[in-house]
């Protein structure tokens, strides 16, 4: 535990108040985002959870909640979650089950488990998770213990978060996040900290995302302290509307933005020279590339102007400690890893890299994006992994197999045959999956699928032969491993309900059972124990102490901190930030950032765009659900009861639509010949980009008729999505589509 | 005892809905009632790069001010919650005081 700093608590973590006791606690999931914000869990004298509420001792949250966790209550108290292991009685997609024990769900499991990996191997079960909140650790052990290498999310191309750290790795060896002192036990009071000049919000909203494991509102903690805001989206959003420039642009065209701004850059000598000729490599080929890249030509592409793009270029260079809190929109394009380079290449020529209130490497307990237990699987079966055959980016870095050629080996039987899937709270015929028709095809090919989930959700009801009913977090112990700056951090168990186990008690179990040897633990607490050992921590002392905070220190690239080998630098092949990357030459990618127009897009194809004359963008996020999540809590559903896209208002009037109206929205699969539609309400806003408009994802209606799935195939935008990615096998168009809009029929 | 108001810098509300559901929770109050509610102000464009694009909550019969918390030593439900940190209850007098030194940002001053 050297050098660790801990916050100093008034009480234990769990103590009396009134009749209430309160346990202190972090959040994540289930229900959760990608953050653990502290938390007190009040419950009552019957154990029932009454309350939650921030925690102000803990630095992360400062007492602060979103509304998903302030209303958790009425998720673990739903009375429609299921509270016993089920085994399907009828046919998939009926809504007919019989409980049964754990025992004999995990009995069953097992011995259908072990049938399919002696007869067709272990890689013919595949193992499926959401997005990165409490699973991947848990998962990638059960799926390399049990010896199959086919472990992903549902997620055409890996399009969140996973082109954006693999981009940054291409071309520095780290991840990078931005600066707003989260590394700091005493936060924005540390001497060592600088409140960013200048923070370039980047394709998300982080009030809203709170995406990376960066709490959304530090962005306006720190504006209260001096920083001015850049901001780049179709949409001018509330913080776009208190920044100093506000770069309103067409989706899909962020690396023509970004090749621009590093043109001004350049063109006017504003970039930081002594930095670039210490700790860059390929400057000159990179000045070469932006060369052409005037902002006139990108003020074009981009639908913006090409004045705004000088003015942010210019603020970004100029300021002491600038950092980008960058989002999905950056990954969810076929090009995302080269769009990342585009826009990682303006933090390095302006030195933003390892400084105060630039961008920071974040300190991590496990790197939980690549698995836990890798040295598990053996070089034989980690070979058959599907994907590093298509897309030879998989083979740096990447361990998780596509979802895409898992979804064509069930279709085919090629290049083996798939029999079983593991699929563990994710619900991927509602949100991640695209072209959720194929894909529920394709899963139904399948012999044997086990769902665990809290809630009985389209995914379930369609698919799932068994079901095992999962622990949300207030039920459960658990540690914060996740995105952005790791701390140590525990999830305290609030209420003890016997009839539910945590997705690590379930795979602790289920590990038990199918490969001994590598989970050696009695109980998940040891387990967590064993993720802490490299800190010198127990779990039951993390309880009582957490959170704590790991040694910092910037400018670790000149003291050799970086490197294995001790010297200065970045971990690359030169020891330099690589603005042309030897890892991309490696795996015949761009070794420098290019632009690539959507496929389809205004520009590609322009006969489509006649026909689907909009611009589509999705996911944007709301205030009260976290993707699929939260849609059956009454408190958050109110906030926004059904979705929504967004459309200028010049664009409703030409289209004859009004506010609040039903209307669907009909766009191109891709180059198929084929078309997806979904419904949507109408909301007319002046801040959305003319010819732009944008969707919610990842709709369901709970109340719905399972046997209708809930009427996902109304309402997943994710069908107008083929599946399929760029030449890296990263990113997808979630978020660059063209569609046009029409009203529904009365009796649609 | 001196009469109390809440403060709210409505330059800085973001509209996250936080101080609506952090009171529905403290009182145990159906999901379509709260003490607070936020309301939003736009957005409509005024000229280039010039919005007008806010949120304010103001409150409902309902709201005590938490003066049970406020008495337990805590912060009122919907302050804590606050994630843009824009709601300040205390005596009224007491907020007046911060309107005269702090006149750079706009704000409400709410009293039941």
């Amino acid at each position: 535990m050297e050098g660790m700093t801990f916050v100093e608590h008034k009480k234990p973590f769990r103590y009396q108040e009134g009749n209430l006791t309160v346990t202190r606690g972090s959040a994540w999931s289930a229900p959760g985002c990608h953050l653990g914000c502290g938390v007190l869990m009040y419950t009552d004298a019957d154990g029932k959870l009454v309350k939650v509420e921030g925690d102000p001792e803990n630095p992360f949250n400062h007492g602060r909640l979103c509304v998903r966790c302030l209303a958790v209550p009425d998720a673990v108290n739903n009375l429609e979650r299921i509270r016993k292991p089920m085994r399907r009685m009828g046919e998939r997609g009926e809504d007919k089950w019989k409980e049964m024990s754990w025992d004999e769900a995990f009995d069953l499991i097992e011995e259908k488990f072990k049938y399919y990996k002696e007869k067709y191997g272990a890689e013919s079960v595949t193992f499926w998770q959401g997005t990165g909140r409490d699973i991947a650790a848990w998962i990638t052990r059960l799926a390399w213990s049990f010896g199959s290498p086919n472990h992903g999310p549902s997620l055409n191309g890996l399009a969140c978060y996973a082109p954006r750290v693999y981009g940054c790795i291409a071309l520095s060896g780290s991840f990078w996040v931005g600066d707003f002192s989260q590394q700091f036990a005493d936060r924005y009071d540390n001497p060592e900290w600088k409140c960013p000049d200048i923070i370039m919000v980047w394709g998300n909203n982080p009030l809203v995302a709170n995406s990376d494991g960066a709490y959304g509102h530090w962005v306006t903690d720190c504006m209260r302290r001096g920083s001015k805001l850049i901001t780049v989206d179709p949409k001018v959003t509330w913080l776009g509307s208190r920044s100093e420039v506000m770069l309103q642009i067409r989706p899909g065209t962020d690396a023509a933005l970004a090749l621009a701004m590093g043109h001004v850059m350049i063109e006017e000598g504003i970039y930081d020279k002594e930095f670039v000729n210490l700790w860059c490599y390929g400057f000159d080929e990179y000045a070469e590339v932006v060369k052409d890249w005037t902002p006139e030509r990108a003020a074009e592409v981009c639908w913006t102007d090409a004045d705004s793009i000088r003015e942010a270029a210019r603020v970004f260079a100029k300021a002491d400690g600038a950092c980008i809190q960058w989002g999905v929109a950056l990954d969810q394009k076929e090009e995302a890893v080269t769009a990342c380079q585009a826009v990682a290449s303006l933090l390095m020529i302006t030195g933003n890299i390892d400084n105060p209130g630039g961008m920071i490497k974040p300190p991590e307990v496990l790197m939980y994006l690549n698995g836990w237990g890798f040295d598990l699987i053996s070089e034989e079966q980690y070979a058959k992994r599907l994907g590093p055959e298509k897309y030879k980016f998989y083979n740096v870095g990447v361990v998780a197999a596509s979802a895409e050629c898992m979804i064509e080996a069930m279709e085919t039987g090629e290049p083996y045959p798939l029999k079983a899937a593991w699929i563990q709270t994710t619900n991927p015929l509602t949100c991640m999956g695209v072209d959720p028709q194929r894909t529920l095809e394709a899963f139904k090919k399948l012999e044997f699928i086990v769902v665990v989930d809290p809630f009985k959700t389209p995914t379930l009801i369609a698919l799932a032969d068994v079901v095992l009913p999962v622990a949300m977090f207030p039920e459960r112990n658990g540690i914060r491993c996740g995105d952005g700056a790791q701390r140590i951090e525990t999830i305290n168990k609030a209420i003890d309900d016997p009839s539910l186990k945590s997705d690590m008690e379930i795979n602790l179990e289920l590990g038990r059972r199918l490969a001994p040897d590598a989970w050696p633990w009695d109980n998940v607490e040891d387990m967590f124990s064993a993720v802490y050992d490299s800190i010198g921590i127990t779990f039951e002392e993390a309880q009582k102490q957490a959170p704590g905070y790991m040694p910092f220190e910037y400018y670790k690239y000149k003291t050799g901190k970086l490197r294995p080998d001790g010297q200065p630098g970045f971990p690359t092949p030169t020891g330099r930030l690589e603005l042309w990357s030897n890892m991309m030459h490696s795996v015949d990618l761009p070794q420098l950032p290019v632009f690539e127009e959507p496929v389809p897009g205004p520009v590609t194809t322009p006969n489509l765009y006649e026909e689907f004359p909009l611009v589509l963008t999705t996911g944007a996020r709301r205030w009260n659900t976290f993707h699929a999540e939260n849609r059956e809590n009454r408190y958050l559903r109110r906030i926004h009861p059904e979705p929504a896209v967004q459309i200028n208002p010049k664009d409703a009037e030409k289209l004859g639509l009004s506010e609040g109206e039903w209307v669907w929205v009909e766009g191109p699969k891709g180059l198929s010949g084929e078309t997806g539609r979904c419904k949507r309400v109408v909301e007319i806003t002046p801040t959305i980009l003319e010819g732009v408009v944008s969707t919610d994802h990842a709709w369901w209606h709970p109340e719905g008729d399972p046997e209708k799935l809930y009427d996902v195939f109304d309402l997943n935008v994710n069908q107008l999505m083929p599946w399929g990615c760029g030449p890296s096998g990263m990113g997808a168009n979630y978020k660059c589509l063209l569609c046009k809009i029409y009203k529904v029929d009365g009796g649609e | 005892m001196a009469r109390l108001g809440m403060l709210i810098d409505y330059n800085w509300c973001t509209g996250c809905h936080s101080c609506e559901v952090a009171c529905q929770m403290e009182y145990g109050f159906p999901p379509d009632q709260s003490g607070i509610a936020v309301h939003q102000v736009g957005p409509w464009k005024i000229a280039d790069n010039d919005w007008q694009y806010d949120y304010t909550p103001t409150l409902s019969k309902q709201c005590t001010l938490c003066a049970s918390r406020l008495a337990e030593g805590k912060k009122a439900a919907c302050e804590q919650h606050c994630q843009a940190q824009c709601i300040k209850i205390g005596p009224v007098e007491e907020l007046l005081a911060v309107l005269d030194t702090d006149a750079q940002s706009r704000k409400a001053l709410l009293v039941i």
